[in-house]
């Protein structure tokens, strides 16, 4: 893209798009952090996981003064305008997403790490794909990559049916071991909670695509159900 | 593209002696919108707005080819009458220019040229009326013999808005018409072309980005004598498809 005329508005933009990276990268690296806490039974880690979301928090913050600044002095226009108004609402989004990780390190303490119960085996591989999808959709952010952001949209189903299996097995699991229940259903919340991830991402693709292309991503575009 | 068209451009080129300062523009104003021309310094938007009420006919050097109509009426046919035309086709300048006449005589003036008043009270009627419109009735109501030129700049550009709709034109163009007012001036002639939308078909030339995306439906680009991209205005300025236009529009020209 060409430079802006005015100098600083360029260094305005590139510090309101380097501010949803780094909100980024907290979030991916909160997800993942939060997913070795509970498989290791890390207490501690799950505990820095709750802290550094204040981060995310600021961060959030910082974007919405910006870009209100730069609403109010620059009077963005198209392609300005859309990434304005893209960056802060997936600023929100990805905080929301820092959220589910933090949420994750809470329950740690409420599921026994003496007797590992065994579906907790099948859980990291979830977190890996939700944690995938905010990194790819951040990449396709970073480069403004429509066709990246419609690929991540695609890959939430797959994120959707790994839910669905695991809400099965834990269900299962459940009725086998009532002891576990209460467990379990903390399990449960850590899956549903990253199936959430999965869909922050997929709205965040769809800003980054619409910042992109100045048009609403459609379901031919995520190869959906045609018209 | 426009349901209810006013004025119609096909083809149009405007060069001054051998320079070509419009290639090949067409373009269509709608009756009930506001059509605003935005382009940088040099790029053709008031010559072309000149055209559509021939007023490149004073330049001796120019000379228009093309299509201009005007309800169907080609307005550079020889039958048509120009006076008339100007009429028709209103115009509104950069600079406030009243007479140095009296406020009265200022929008008086053309109806009685014009012959559209008979009676002194159908004068009295059409000033106000006009004034009224214009949105300085009530602050010069008690002074129409003070002079024109007398007023603030916005309200003498409110007045040469008044003098304009005075002879009931059909279209009204403006030349850059708030680039010499206040915000606030600035603020109350955007009201009043949001006001006169609908009763006359409106071009507005402007340099201020903003201002054609508050007063305008259709937006049109020109760069280098050509109309590069012409849509509805809240597509121009959110999603514009033209590489030009978006450099333009977003501050990265040139």
């Amino acid at each position: 893209m060409n430079s802006h005329t005015v100098k600083a508005f360029d260094n305005d933009i590139g510090r309101l798009r380097g501010l949803i990276s780094q909100m980024g990268g907290l979030a991916e690296e909160a997800i993942a952090k939060a997913m070795q806490a509970l498989t290791r039974n890390d207490l501690e880690l799950a505990d820095q996981v709750r802290a550094e979301d204040k981060r995310i928090d600021a961060l959030e913050a910082e974007v919405e003064r910006l870009a209100v600044q730069i609403i109010a002095l620059r009077a963005p226009m198209a392609v300005d305008l859309r990434e304005v108004v893209a960056a802060l609402k997936i600023a929100g989004l990805v905080e929301r997403i820092g959220d589910y990780a933090k949420n994750i390190a809470k329950r740690l303490p409420m599921i026994d790490g003496e007797h590992r119960i065994e579906p907790i085996s099948i859980l990291p591989a979830m977190g890996r794909m939700a944690s995938d999808m905010v990194r790819q959709v951040l990449d396709a952010f970073a480069a403004r990559d429509a066709e990246a952001a419609v690929r991540v949209c695609e890959s939430d189903s797959a994120l959707d049916d790994f839910y669905d299996s695991i809400f099965r097995t834990l269900v299962t699991f459940m009725v086998e071991n009532p002891k576990t229940i209460s467990q379990v259903a903390h399990l449960l919340f850590v899956a549903k909670n990253l199936e959430r991830v999965g869909d922050h991402a997929t709205n965040v693709a769809e800003m980054v695509y619409f910042a992109a292309t100045g048009t609403q991503m459609t379901d031919r575009d995520r190869g959906g159900p045609q018209e | 593209m426009p349901k209810n068209l006013k004025m119609t451009a096909r083809n149009v080129s405007v060069s001054y002696g051998s320079k070509l300062a419009i290639n090949d523009v067409s373009i269509d104003v709608d009756q009930d919108e506001v059509t605003a021309f935005i382009g940088p310094s040099g790029c053709g938007k008031s010559t072309f707005l000149r055209t559509l009420n021939r007023m490149n006919d004073t330049v001796a050097s120019a000379k228009v080819t093309g299509d201009i109509k005007l309800d169907g009426h080609d307005i550079y046919a020889p039958d048509m009458d120009v006076v008339q035309l100007r009429a028709r086709v209103g115009m509104v300048f950069q600079k406030p220019n009243p007479f140095p006449k009296s406020i009265y005589e200022n929008v008086a003036y053309g109806p009685r040229i014009h012959g559209l008043a008979g009676a002194k009270s159908d004068l009295d009627r059409i000033v106000e009326k006009s004034l009224r419109r214009a949105g300085l009735w009530d602050e010069v109501k008690d002074r129409l013999t003070d002079s024109g030129t007398a007023l603030s700049g916005g309200q003498q550009q409110r007045l040469c808005i008044a003098r304009a709709i005075a002879v009931d034109p059909e279209v009204i163009l403006m030349d850059e018409p708030c680039s010499a007012l206040d915000p606030i001036a600035t603020a109350k002639i955007e009201e009043l072309i949001h006001e006169l939308r609908g009763r006359y078909a409106i071009v507005i030339v402007t340099h201020n980005m903003q201002q054609a995306a508050r007063v305008s439906q259709k937006t049109a680009f020109f760069h280098l004598g050509t109309l590069v991209e012409y849509g509805n205005t809240s597509d121009i300025f959110t999603n514009p498809h033209e590489e030009r236009t978006k450099d333009y529009i977003t501050g990265r020209y040139g």
